[in-house]
């Protein structure tokens, strides 16, 4: 009658059975005790206000406000942390709306490494820290091409994994994995043209198909023959030619064939010369 | 053209000549340097570059987004196309990951055959680098010697776990298969026999005169530079900085094996060049003394964790309960706790790190894998500016990208 | 599948019949058959070790050129990715006639384990392709056997051929 009603803000794929009275324990979230890094997120704390701050598993976390987040990443780049090893974000739009941006840094002098974590609302930008560290070049664009997340007063926030014509942002929850109708036509509307479409057809996404020849030509695996003829019950020998060879070419025989000793490493191979 | 297409002739996208005497030219997608897709628009004057933007994307497959759909055990074949070249190492560094958010003890043995793939591994791939970048600068025998001693690694690998290039070798929790007396055997006599094989690289290479006018002075990387860029592993090491995640966090059994850092003052691509050679001795050291760690460890290659690890294949077989937990773990997947953790190992290229955010479902709510190729071809944006056109197929190839990686 | 018939010389329906003019140019085709450094992922790793010493590609008469216009065929080895795509169109034809194109591991064949936004789902609907190669990553031996496939395949055709998608089983 109905069909079943599907959420469009989550796509992606769930389990397909999860127990009524599963709950999931969280990563313990302790205060930080080591003295070095309480000493960095004290420098930090003059900046700006550190919302909270624990460690999950000796990764130390501090969250701060969108807005102060490129000063908190100053702060701590004066302390020593000068490569920034990574930062991206996480879509929250359907449970918060807004997304969760992170920065992994590191401290080469000091060996520690902290993650600066903020919330910025669904329109919201964020601020470029490519004039703290040049790897945020390349990872905001990443970002922005991603999440659609923009970083102002970046040098260049352009796409950069995808076509520079690309539609929509892939790693939204809302994408579907095989993508939508611009994507899954997009070869073919760029190269052909639209008129193609049905010429070459539409993209074979089922990862369960199973064509009704798929056993019958299994079953003939040692039995192979060309394309449409009939099949037989001999085994068709493995040949690297055909039957009478060709002229000047030495015609291989796989009978002929023998496993070197000293071919690999493995020595129990040896005295099959 | 044969078949009617879109596609039309791609001159209005290049201006060969304009007022100032520059040209801008296409380095790429498709060339023979073998390092991947890497399309790089290069303004020159002349034959010295001016301005450099790669143009990175052509292999981008949507590995982040496979792993907000696919359950951990099943997400870890995909890592291994990522840098495909050593393989076992991105098994390895989301394995860790994982077990490092669940809270999974490994056991000893697992350790051992863990810390074996992964420095195989890093030979194989020390091995391939050399080969490809000897053969982009022009000396085409090592390509073929650095291939035969990578085959016999391949070799080993594959009688190991099943497959020369995509291994899948290392699991959530540990390893599934055992290695055989005859496999360490084999393995001892290949660590005696390969320093001979790496001096015969350094005699052909070390003091060649093209050799060394090509790679001498070619690709200066100054620390500050390389930090602000990200960039990890030999980048770092080859600028004198002494990082290596192997000593400053280690993992598995690193700070029980004794070995060494090499660092090089030089911060151009023969220093690199000379680290590649000397990690690789580390490497046989390391193998050599993992191997006499074998002895005395218990018989168990997983995790005991009966909610998140499967039993062992024997249980799986003839408990009923194992089997039952087997069933669950694999149609429903494991629940990670709900959490995120970021975790770096040194893979041969550099860092690579997982960040993994779990809201409590089978499946990961965010998986973001840090590349190290990543940011050292963007490094190239600010690197090459300075240097010739002949300097850039050098570059390209001392800072040792997999695009598998770069676009993931 | 995609269906890319082209038909070069319009001369569909005339029946094969080798003759020695044929058999002479077929012989010179398949045995020096120079193939396209085409190196996308992992099978281009696979590709280069059955190039390399142990597996050695140079005993058939295979020389890899990494010009399209010097080169007859084009393995695909690795995979392709809609932002590539028109490259590889555009590559191919600039190969000249007579030309064979090789798919080489899943993601060429039908876009393999990535079933995703950005994957083109088999090279075969973008060019035609001849021989189809399965394996993640396909050992090199199966390269070369793939090769020496395609050898049959061209010792077995017209002077005058035309390209036609057909798979051996």
């Amino acid at each position: 009658m109905f069909r079943r009603y599907q959420p469009k803000d989550n796509v992606q794929k769930k389990a397909y059975y999860t127990d009524r009275f599963l709950v999931v324990p969280e990563v313990p979230k302790n205060p930080v005790e080591d003295a070095v890094s309480l000493a960095h997120i004290d420098a930090v704390a003059k900046g700006v206000t550190v919302q909270e701050s624990y460690m999950q598993r000796d990764n130390v976390v501090i969250i701060v406000d969108s807005k102060e987040a490129k000063k908190a990443l100053e702060l701590l780049k004066a302390e020593g942390y000068k490569v920034l090893t990574e930062m991206s974000a996480v879509d929250w739009l359907a449970k918060k709306g807004g997304f969760e941006v992170f920065y992994q840094l590191l401290n080469i002098t000091a060996a520690k490494r902290i993650r600066v974590k903020c919330f910025i609302k669904e329109n919201e930008a964020i601020e470029s820290v490519e004039s703290l560290f040049r790897s945020a070049d390349w990872a905001e664009r990443e970002m922005y091409d991603m999440f659609g997340i923009i970083a102002n007063n970046h040098p260049h926030l352009k796409r950069i994994l995808l076509p520079d014509d690309w539609h929509d942002y892939p790693l939204r929850k809302t994408y579907p994995l095989h993508g939508d109708e611009a994507a899954n036509w997009y070869e073919v509307d760029l190269i052909y043209g639209k008129e193609y479409r049905d010429v070459i057809g539409p993209e074979q996404r089922d990862a369960a198909f199973v064509d009704e020849n798929d056993t019958k030509n299994f079953a003939r695996i040692g039995h192979e023959v060309g394309y449409g003829e009939q099949p037989t019950r001999d085994l068709t020998p493995i040949q690297y030619q055909e039957e009478g060879g060709t002229i000047l070419v030495k015609k291989m025989k796989p009978e002929e064939t023998k496993i070197r000793a000293d071919r690999s490493w493995n020595k129990h191979l040896e005295g099959k010369e | 053209m044969q078949q009617p297409n879109r596609l039309s002739p791609f001159y209005e996208n290049l201006a060969f000549e304009r007022e100032d005497d520059r040209m801008i030219i296409n380095f790429g997608p498709n060339h023979p340097s073998a390092h991947g897709l890497l399309n790089l628009i290069l303004e020159m004057s002349g034959e010295e570059i001016v301005k450099a933007y790669p143009n990175v994307g052509f292999l981008h497959r949507g590995m982040e987004k496979m792993a907000e759909n696919m359950i951990y055990n099943e997400f870890l074949p995909t890592t291994d196309r990522m840098d495909y070249v050593a393989a076992s190492a991105n098994n390895y560094g989301f394995a860790l990951a994982v077990e490092k958010l669940v809270g999974l003890e490994v056991p000893r043995r697992a350790k051992v055959i863990r810390m074996l793939l992964l420095e195989l591994n890093r030979l194989a791939s020390h091995l391939f680098w050399l080969a490809t970048h000897a053969l982009d600068i022009g000396a085409m025998s090592v390509f073929l010697y650095a291939f035969r001693e990578r085959e016999y690694i391949l070799d080993l690998i594959e009688d190991y776990c099943g497959a020369r290039l995509t291994h899948s070798s290392v699991r959530i929790g540990g390893v599934p298969l055992d290695v055989t007396p005859e496999w360490r055997k084999a393995t001892a006599q290949f660590m005696a026999h390969l320093p001979k094989e790496i001096e015969m690289y350094e005699g052909l290479l070390d003091t060649n005169r093209i050799w060394r006018m090509r790679l001498e002075n070619v690709g200066r990387l100054d620390p500050d530079m390389a930090q602000s860029w990200g960039c990890s592993g030999i980048m770092l090491r080859g600028s004198n900085i002494k990082w290596d995640i192997r000593k400053e966090e280690p993992y598995e059994l690193y700070d029980e094996v004794d070995f060494d850092i090499p660092t090089s003052d030089m911060c151009d691509s023969y220093g690199r060049y000379k680290l590649y050679m000397e990690e690789m001795r580390q490497s046989i050291r390391i193998i050599n003394q993992v191997l006499d760690k074998y002895e005395g460890t218990e018989p168990e290659l997983m995790a005991h964790a009966p909610q998140y690890v499967s039993a062992p294949k024997e249980q799986i077989m003839t408990q009923n309960y194992s089997l039952m937990q087997h069933f669950v773990l694999v149609t429903q997947g494991m629940r990670a706790p709900v959490g995120d953790i970021y975790v770096g190992t040194e893979s041969p290229k550099g860092e690579l790190g997982y960040y993994i955010y779990s809201d409590g479902e089978a499946y990961p709510y965010r998986l973001k894998i840090r590349a190290p190729s990543f940011f050292h071809t963007g490094l190239l944006q600010d690197w090459l500016p300075g240097s010739y056109l002949a300097d850039v197929v050098t570059m390209i190839g001392s800072s040792n990208t997999v695009f598998g990686e770069v676009d993931r | 599948m995609a269906q890319h018939e082209v038909n070069y010389l319009q001369k569909g329906g005339l029946p094969i019949m080798l003759t020695t003019v044929d058999k002479l140019v077929n012989w010179g085709r398949s045995n020096s058959l120079w193939f396209f450094t085409f190196g996308l992922a992992c099978c281009a790793i696979e590709m280069m070790a059955s190039g390399a010493g142990r597996f050695d590609f140079d005993r058939y008469g295979i020389i890899f050129r990494a010009s399209p216009r010097q080169s007859e065929v084009m393995v695909i080895s690795g995979t392709v990715t809609k932002k590539y795509a028109p490259f590889i169109r555009r590559l191919y034809d600039q190969m000249a006639e007579p030309k064979w194109v090789i798919s080489m591991g899943s993601c060429a064949n039908t876009g393999g384990m990535f079933n995703t936004y950005s994957t083109v789902q088999g090279v075969d609907r973008i060019i035609p392709v001849d021989i189809y190669l399965p394996g993640c990553a396909p050992r090199p031996e199966t390269l070369q056997y793939a090769a020496l496939m395609l050898q049959r395949k061209i010792r077995s055709e017209s002077m005058n051929r035309k390209i036609s998608t057909k798979r051996f089983i």
